[in-house]
Formats: C-alpha cells, structure tokens, sequence
C-alpha cells in the first residue's frame, strides 16, 4: 500500500488489476472451470465410440475433432463472461469509471482465455495422441490453438456483450458467434492438416495471427459498445 | 452567481409508450442535495441512471459546470460517485478486495482508508469474509463503505438506505450533510424521511405536469 497508488493510476495497473481480478474470482470458483474441460475431453473421447475406433480414419479426422471440440467448449463458456458482473452491479461500477471500457473489456477477455483457451491448448496435445494425430501435425496444433483461441474468446465477447442484458442469451449467442468463428475453424483445422501431411503451415498460420491481432485492435472496442447498449436499457 | 455543478433543462423520457416526466429542469449546486421524490413506478431510478449517463433513452439537455455533458465524458466520471440498486459487491471477494478493485478503477478515491471506511460501515472484522456469508445488509454496507473512501464532488445515490438499520441509516444520513457542508452535492432518492434540514430540496416527479419543477 504506497501512498501514490492513487496519483498514478496508470492505465496498465487498471489492465494488470482487472486481470488478477478476474483471475481470482475464476479461482474461487474452479468447479467452474472444470466444465468446458470435461467437455473438450468428452467430445473427443466419445468420437471415437461413436464413429469408429479405426486409427486410419481416426488419424485423417483428428484435427477436426480437437478443433471442433475447443471452439464448441470455448462458445460454451463464453455467456458466463459478462454475466455475473451483469447481475451484480459490478458492469455498472466498470461503465461509470473514468477507465477506458475498452481497456478493462480486454483484461477481461485475456483473464477468460487464460482459464479457457489457455487450458484447453494444453489438454489439446493429450486428446490429439489419443486419436492417431500424425506426431508432425502435433506441434502445428498447438501452435494454431495458441493463435486461434484468443480469437474465438474475443469474438465470442462480443456476442456476451451484446446478449448480457437478455434472461437468456446462451442459445443467441451461439447464433450471433458461431458464423463469425468459422474463418478460424477453417484454418486451424488446415495448419493442422497441412503440418500431418508434411507440407508448409507458415501461411496458414500468419493468417490466424492476422484474425488475432484484428481482433485484438476491434473487438474490445465492439464489446464496450454493446455493453453500453445492454445496461443502458 | 456559480455555474450550478448539475444542470437538467428540458428532460423527457418515456418508457414504454408512458410518459414518465417531460419539461424536467433543475440545478445542482455545490453544496446542495436534492432527494428526488415520487411513488413507486415514477421513473425515479429512471432519472438518476439518465443522469449518471448509463441510460441514453432520453431527450433533453443535462449540462456539467455548464459544458454539455456528453462533451466532458471523462470529467464527469471522475467527479461521479454512482450508488445503485445493485450494490457492485462480487459475492466470492472479500469486502476488501471489493473496495481494491473499486479504489483501482476510481482515481477520487483514498486506497489506504479502506479499513476505517469499512470499520466506519460497522464491518470491522468482516474484513477477509467472502461477500456471500455476509447478509444482504451488510452486502450493501459493503458498497456504502465507497461513500467513505470517495472524493468525488457528485454523488448519485439511489435508495441508499435499503436494508440499513437504523443506526446506520443516521451515520449514513450524516455522512452526506457532511459532504454536502463541504461543498459536495447529492442526488438521491429514498422513502426515508430525511433528517437533513439545510441545503435540502426536493424534486417531485409523477407530480401534475408542470409542477415538476423544483420546490422547498
């Protein structure tokens, strides 16, 4: 506690202290966190099951099971974003404060990648040897995983944003978002198909890197606009 | 004659399809307090939530030192102290870690007087609870306890006084003639009568038309 911690409010300490906010809040509730996981890993598990347990077949689909499988657990988790903040007031304390909305939007949304995206990148190498990945796919899809997961997390914001203020925003936000991952799920799933079958992944992934930092520039400005629209009806 | 730190001319709003006040005007000084009065449905949290600027659903002109109000955005926030009815407590922090968070996000606000204005609210030994083993009283005491801490010159307060006893309800009444004495200016609603005598006027809404204005 230093006595200038109130003159220097410097926009970094507001990133810095909302991320370890959020981070914190997600701690306190871990059982939380644990859903989307257990998703991630049902879907991948029971693929398999399902379809047919063939390591040829299950070799060729891989990537897409994993990369379906982590945007779906990603959307899942996605309503919770704003929602509790929502209901408790905590949203309109972040609208009034002299803080730029964009900035403190961002250290949200890099706090909801850290305990979504980040975890699941992680797990993904796992679910990838379990289905036959081809070991030269393995590292291109945690690299595409890395570059695409904080853009779904950033696009799925928008869509939180905008649903926030509705008793039921979770199917709507499916709707609102799902069309605008699809760019990403096409050249995720492409690395990863690329890297297996032993060609260059460098375009594919400097095109992900480029949905990333568009998104990063644009989207926590989208979201502090439509959180403006939800709370001020 | 100062500019008044508050100026509504001409406020309108209408909520579905109900006209909740038209041809508002008042002025908020420095040093004054306004409760604004009026049943239950009359658009009371209506026009506080206009007047912080979280809703836009409105017509009319609200002016800070005499400078539209949409022109000195961040001036007015950083002199704005907002009390909703929502408290702004995250029920899994501590009531520490709440007002942290708040003291971070508001530059008006002394981060080292956290403890007395939590043991000011009657939550001395509270300090490291989590929100949700606290009882809703002492929830919003919580956010009262940012009443303490801030510097801001305006504050908007709605329903201030819900699920307060009464010892604190006096504290909290003579916290803000304290701020009001020191030059600061409240806006508030409340069904309480108010004890405040000095510097006290009241804005009747749901009253017949063009009788909204300000008396008292």
């Amino acid at each position: 506690m230093r006595t200038d911690d109130t003159l220097e409010l410097s926009l970094s300490r507001v990133f810095w202290i909302t991320l370890k906010r959020d981070l914190m809040l997600a701690y306190r509730r871990r059982n939380d966190l644990v859903s989307p996981l257990m998703f991630f890993l049902m879907v991948a598990t029971l693929f398999p099951l399902g379809v047919s347990p063939d390591p040829q077949f299950l070799s060729q689909a891989a990537a897409g099971i994993v990369w379906v499988a982590a945007l779906l657990a990603t959307l899942l988790s996605m309503d919770s974003l704003f929602r509790s903040d929502y209901d408790d007031g905590s949203l309109e304390q972040m609208l009034l404060s002299p803080q730029p909305l964009a900035l403190l939007v961002f250290a949200k949304i890099c706090a909801h990648w850290m305990i979504s995206g980040l975890p699941l990148t992680l797990m993904a190498p796992l679910l990838a040897v379990m289905l036959f990945l081809p070991e030269q796919g393995m590292s291109a899809m945690v690299i595409s995983l890395l570059l695409g997961t904080p853009t779904l997390s950033l696009i799925g914001a928008i869509g939180a944003g905008l649903t926030v203020g509705l008793r039921k925003g979770g199917v709507l936000i499916s709707l609102l978002v799902l069309p605008l991952y699809i760019p990403v799920l096409i050249f995720g799933t492409g690395t990863v198909q690329a890297a297996s079958a032993g060609l260059p992944v460098g375009g594919y992934l400097a095109i992900l890197g480029a949905i990333l930092a568009l998104g990063m520039v644009l989207a926590p400005v989208a979201v502090a606009a439509s959180l403006r629209i939800s709370v001020s009806d | 004659m100062t500019l008044p730190l508050l100026e509504v001319k001409d406020l309108f709003c209408e909520r579905d399809e109900r006209v909740l006040f038209e041809g508002l005007s008042f002025a908020l000084n420095p040093g004054e307090i306004i409760q604004v009065e009026g049943p239950n449905g009359s658009g009371k949290t209506t026009l506080l939530r206009i007047l912080s600027g979280l809703s836009q659903a409105f017509e009319g002109d609200i002016f800070l030192n005499g400078e539209p109000i949409d022109e000195v955005r961040d001036e007015f926030l950083a002199s704005l102290l907002y009390f909703g009815h929502l408290p702004g407590v995250k029920a899994t922090l501590t009531p520490e870690e709440n007002l942290r968070w708040y003291c971070a996000l508001h530059p008006h606000t002394r981060i080292e007087g956290i403890a007395t204005a939590l043991s000011n609210v009657g939550l001395f030994g509270y300090e490291d609870v989590p929100c949700h083993s606290l009882s809703a009283g002492q929830n919003r005491r919580v956010s009262l306890a940012r009443l303490y801490l801030s510097q801001a010159p305006l504050w908007i307060l709605d329903e201030p006084f819900t699920a307060i006893d009464k010892r604190g309800v006096a504290r909290k009444e003579a916290l803000i003639a304290k701020h009001a004495e020191q030059g600061g200016s409240v806006i508030l609603t409340t069904h309480h009568e108010l004890a405040i005598r000095d510097n006290l006027r009241r804005v009747s809404l749901g009253a017949p038309q063009g009788d909204a204005d300000a008396h008292g």
